[in-house]
C-alpha cells in the first residue's frame, strides 16, 4: 500500500515538473523544474531497489548537469522572449506528434504480453546488496566498458575546455617559465664603491 | 499492487514531453538540451525498471552507462553554445546553417 502510494506520488512529481520544464517562460525555472524532475525519478528508481542509480542520478544529474545549465542560463545575457517567438505556431503541430507517439507506445505497452518471466511477478528479493552486486559486475564482467565510459568522459572535459577556452589580449598574466628561468646572478650585481664616489645605477 | 507496466508508462509519458519539448522550443539550445536530458531520464527509468523486475543487473550498469553519455553531451553541448553565443550574440538556432563552409 505505502509502495504504490509512494509510486504515484514520484511519478505525479516527476511528470507535472517535466511538463513545467517545457513550458516555463523563463530558463532558470526551467532548470528548477528539471531538478524537481530528476529528484523525483531517483525516488522511483529507489523504489524497485536500484539504490546505485538513483544515488548516480542526483549526483550526476542534479549536482552536475542541472548546475551546468544553470551556470549556462545565468551566465550568458539571452534574449529569451525572442527565442519563444515560433512557440505558439509550433504548438499544435507539436502536440499532434507527440499525442500519436504517446498513443503508440501505450498501444505497444497494452498490446505488450509479458513473458513467463515476467508477467505479474513482484521484484525479486536481492540477496547480496545493489551496491555490491553492481560492482561485482562492473569490475569483472563490464571492465572495458566501464573504462571505455571514463575514457568518454575524459574526451568531453578536454573537449569543452578547448572549445571554450579563450586567450584574452588585455591581460597580464606572469610569465611562470621566465622567472623560474631567472638565477640570482641575472638579477643580482655586487657592487663595491669607492668612499665618496657614490652610486651609478 | 505496482507491476513493471506503471513504470513503463511514467517512462512513457516523460519520453513524449521530451519530444515535445523538442518540438515546441526549436529555437532556444538550452530548452531543447533539457528536452535532451528529459528523454534519456526516461530510457533510464526503463532500464532500472526491466532490470528490477527481471532481477537482472546488466540493465543497471546500462543506464550508469546512458547517464555518462547524457554528461558528457550536456557538458559538450553546453561548451558549444557558449562560444556560439560568444560569436553571434544570441543563441537562435535558426540561422545556425550559415556555418556551412
Amino acid at each position: 500500500m505505502i509502495g504504490a502510494i509512494a509510486f504515484y506520488l514520484f511519478a505525479t512529481l516527476t511528470i507535472a515538473p517535466a511538463i513545467a520544464v517545457i513550458f516555463a517562460r523563463n530558463p532558470v525555472h526551467s532548470v528548477l523544474w528539471l531538478i524537481v524532475a530528476f529528484f523525483n525519478a531517483a525516488g522511483l528508481m529507489l523504489l524497485v531497489g536500484a539504490e546505485f542509480i538513483a544515488m548516480l542520478v542526483v549526483i550526476v544529474y542534479v549536482g552536475a548537469v542541472a548546475v551546468l545549465f544553470l551556470f549556462v542560463v545565468m551566465m550568458l545575457d539571452i534574449d529569451f522572449a525572442s527565442l519563444r517567438s515560433g512557440f505558439t505556431r509550433n504548438l499544435p503541430f507539436g502536440v499532434i506528434i507527440a499525442l500519436v507517439l504517446l498513443a503508440e507506445i501505450v498501444i505497444a505497452l497494452s498490446a505488450w504480453e509479458a513473458g513467463p518471466a515476467l508477467s505479474g511477478r513482484e521484484i525479486p528479493a536481492a540477496k547480496i546488496p545493489n551496491i555490491v552486486a553492481l560492482g561485482q559486475l562492473l569490475y569483472s564482467r563490464y571492465l572495458f566498458a566501464f573504462e571505455l565510459a571514463g575514457l568518454i568522459l575524459l574526451v568531453a572535459m578536454v573537449g569543452a575546455i578547448v572549445l571554450t577556452h579563450r586567450r584574452r589580449g588585455d591581460l597580464r598574466t606572469p610569465r611562470a617559465w621566465k622567472q623560474n628561468r631567472r638565477r640570482p646572478h641575472q638579477a643580482i650585481k655586487m657592487i663595491d664603491p669607492g668612499v665618496g664616489e657614490g652610486m651609478k645605477l | 499492487m505496482i507491476g513493471l507496466n506503471h513504470y513503463l508508462a511514467v517512462a512513457a509519458i516523460l519520453f513524449t514531453i521530451g519530444v515535445l519539448g523538442i518540438f515546441l522550443n526549436r529555437r532556444n539550445v538550452i530548452l531543447l538540451l533539457m528536452a535532451i536530458e528529459l528523454i534519456l531520464l526516461a530510457v533510464n527509468i526503463n532500464l532500472v525498471a526491466f532490470s528490477a523486475y527481471l532481477g537482472d543487473l546488466t540493465g543497471q550498469v546500462l543506464a550508469m552507462f546512458v547517464l555518462t553519455v547524457a554528461a558528457a553531451e550536456a557538458a559538450i553541448g553546453l561548451a558549444i553554445l557558449v562560444i556560439f553565443f560568444r560569436r553571434r550574440g544570441s543563441i537562435a538556432v535558426d540561422d545556425v546553417n550559415r556555418m556551412h563552409g
